[in-house]
């Protein structure tokens, strides 16, 4: 069952509702989080999914570590359903999770601890574990802080630690639920780097889930969620030339993408959809008109 | 106004006592504390204070640093060694209007300071050599036994670990959380007391909900990384006893030994 063409995630018609209970624990009502969504991600991809506040993509991230269940439809996690009990703690080890608060993650008073807590839990033997600790520690840059208080460090370097506390226990998807979003832009780069690594270098399976439309750039595919379902999908490019849909679903796209956009709508001959600094400066240098606009562009990066 | 919290006060130094068995230490200290009870005599205290002096200089933590933590219970020794001074019926040596001592008077206060100012030492030189984590380690080896009888062991020691990570998040938060306050006028300052109490109900009531928020992120974490309670787990740092253990719990037995021995024959 687990050859290298079964798919990492494979997720069909989900649907997941939030019973709402009241004073008394009677059902008072559900909410759909999730109305209907069929996802496939394929071993070793980098997949970003974006979406508004209560789009529904925290509660998608859940499913993917069984630590919620679905109302109806199935997941798949490497070829194992959620809904099956004997798969809980093989999913769970299999699909990493990182959460979105850095303090509220960290189990021991010791970084190198907390990152063998989780082969502590299934019961990996004492050496192992340390060559364990060490190189995900090293993997995401934090070897050199192994043994302080997870309290010194930067919200930046928890979440590294939080990362590395799952890449110990040796999964083939890690997926980070808007792992940046209580950080610093510098922090937010840190983490980004290192996700990015280990999805080249180790082949794991990243599902970064993201409001901030800069780390998306990169990924093999992005899915957009809209009030539970997927909206759009697509490689970065594709999802990003759509501008105003984009802003239809409340979400911004790169800035260089936008500013991109807004020039050639102001009638200049550059191509759609651009993505980096980099493909912008090229773009201007290579337009008719590029002598005149090489400044703003140079203003714009700064 | 937290920022010079430390954690069960650990003096982070290397020493002897330092690389002990945290299990070690946390029996020999409650040996300790019952040899200070066994003995009697003058002889018996002078003892049990020599074999202290001797575990301080094994611990390289400064004395003066030890001593300053006496300083918190200095009232509590005072009134302990008046009331004993004064109240002991018994051969009067000296008395002044209503104040008389009495030689037991005497002979019991002294043993009296004698014995808190041990107690208080020979605790705080557990806790200024081992660390929060060791001596929780400790506690849930040392525990083991009363799984048997339905003691959920590994559950406690998980509880009390994840506390002191807790801890000093939580100043932090009502640090946060008081500054919040006051900048939209609460009072923190006044003397009142009605007031002061009423004051705590914007603090805590937030508090509160963060803290439970938080353990829900906590646990579902754990969850996350397979955390099913203290069956099949294994141990990132087992605690092993090695040679120089051993050779403590000898001393420790010969220790105590001695101290029963000045109380039948001296």
């Amino acid at each position: 069952m687990l050859n290298r063409f079964t798919p990492m995630i494979k997720i069909q018609k989900l649907i997941h509702d939030y019973i709402k209970r009241d004073d008394e624990g009677n059902v008072a009502g559900t909410v759909r989080a999730i109305g209907g969504v069929d996802l496939h991600v394929e071993p070793g991809r980098f997949i970003a999914i974006l979406g508004h506040n209560g789009s529904g993509k925290s509660t998608l991230a859940k499913h993917l570590n069984a630590l919620l269940f679905p109302t109806e439809g199935t997941v798949w996690v490497d070829g194992m359903s959620t809904s099956d009990g004997k798969n809980l703690w093989e999913i769970r080890r299999e699909a990493g999770m990182v959460f979105q608060n850095p303090d509220n993650q960290i189990i021991a008073q010791v970084v190198e601890e907390d990152v063998g807590f989780g082969p502590e839990n299934i019961g990996v033997p004492t050496e192992e574990i340390w060559t364990r600790v060490e190189e995900s520690l090293k993997a995401v840059g934090m070897l050199e802080h192994r043994k302080k208080s997870p309290n010194r460090l930067s919200g930046g370097q928890k979440q590294r630690v939080s990362i590395a506390g799952v890449i110990a226990m040796e999964p083939k998807c890690i997926i980070l639920d808007e792992p940046t979003a209580m950080l610093d832009p510098n922090g937010r780069k840190e983490v980004i780097k290192a996700a990015k690594k280990l999805n080249r270098e180790k082949g794991i399976t990243v599902i970064l889930i993201t409001h901030y439309m800069e780390e998306a750039v990169d990924a093999d595919m992005i899915f957009v969620m809209d009030k539970g379902v997927v909206a759009m999908q697509g490689t970065p490019r594709e999802i990003f030339c759509q501008v105003e849909r984009m802003k239809e679903l409340q979400l911004d796209v790169p800035q260089v993408t936008l500013l991109g956009h807004e020039l050639r709508k102001a009638g200049l001959a550059i191509p759609d959809c651009i993505l980096t600094k980099e493909e912008l400066a090229d773009a201007l240098l290579g337009a008719p008109e590029a002598a005149g606009e090489k400044e703003e562009a140079d203003g714009d990066q700064s | 106004m937290f920022d010079s919290i430390t954690l069960g006060q650990y003096y982070q130094t290397d020493s002897v006592l330092h690389r002990l068995d945290p299990r070690v230490k946390l029996v020999g200290t409650f040996t300790y504390l019952i040899s200070l009870f066994v003995v009697k005599s003058f002889w018996g205290y002078l003892l049990a204070a020599m074999f202290l002096f001797v575990m301080i200089k094994l611990s390289n933590v400064p004395f003066r640093y030890i001593v300053r933590g006496m300083k918190t219970i200095l009232f509590l020794l005072l009134i302990t060694v008046c009331f004993n001074l004064f109240l002991t019926p018994g051969e009067v040596i000296w008395q002044f209007s209503i104040f008389k001592i009495t030689r037991e008077g005497l002979s019991f206060a002294i043993k009296m300071a004698l014995r808190l100012s041990l107690l208080i030492l020979g605790s705080s030189i557990m806790t200024l050599t081992t660390t929060p984590t060791q001596l929780t380690d400790a506690l849930e080896t040392l525990m083991k036994p009363l799984r048997k009888v339905h003691v959920p062991v590994h559950e406690i020691a998980m509880m009390m670990s994840i506390a002191l990570r807790f801890i000093p998040i939580l100043m932090e938060e009502t640090d946060k959380i008081m500054k919040a306050q006051i900048a939209r006028g609460a009072d923190f300052e006044s003397k009142n007391i009605v007031k002061k109490i009423k004051s705590l109900v914007p603090l805590l009531v937030p508090l509160f909900i963060s803290a439970f928020r938080r353990a829900n992120d906590l646990a579902m974490a754990m969850e996350a990384r397979c955390y099913r309670g203290g069956e099949g787990r294994t141990k990132m740092k087992p605690l092993v006893y090695c040679a120089k253990d051993r050779v403590a719990y000898f001393i420790l037995l010969a220790f105590f030994v001695v101290c029963i021995l000045t109380r039948i024959f001296l």
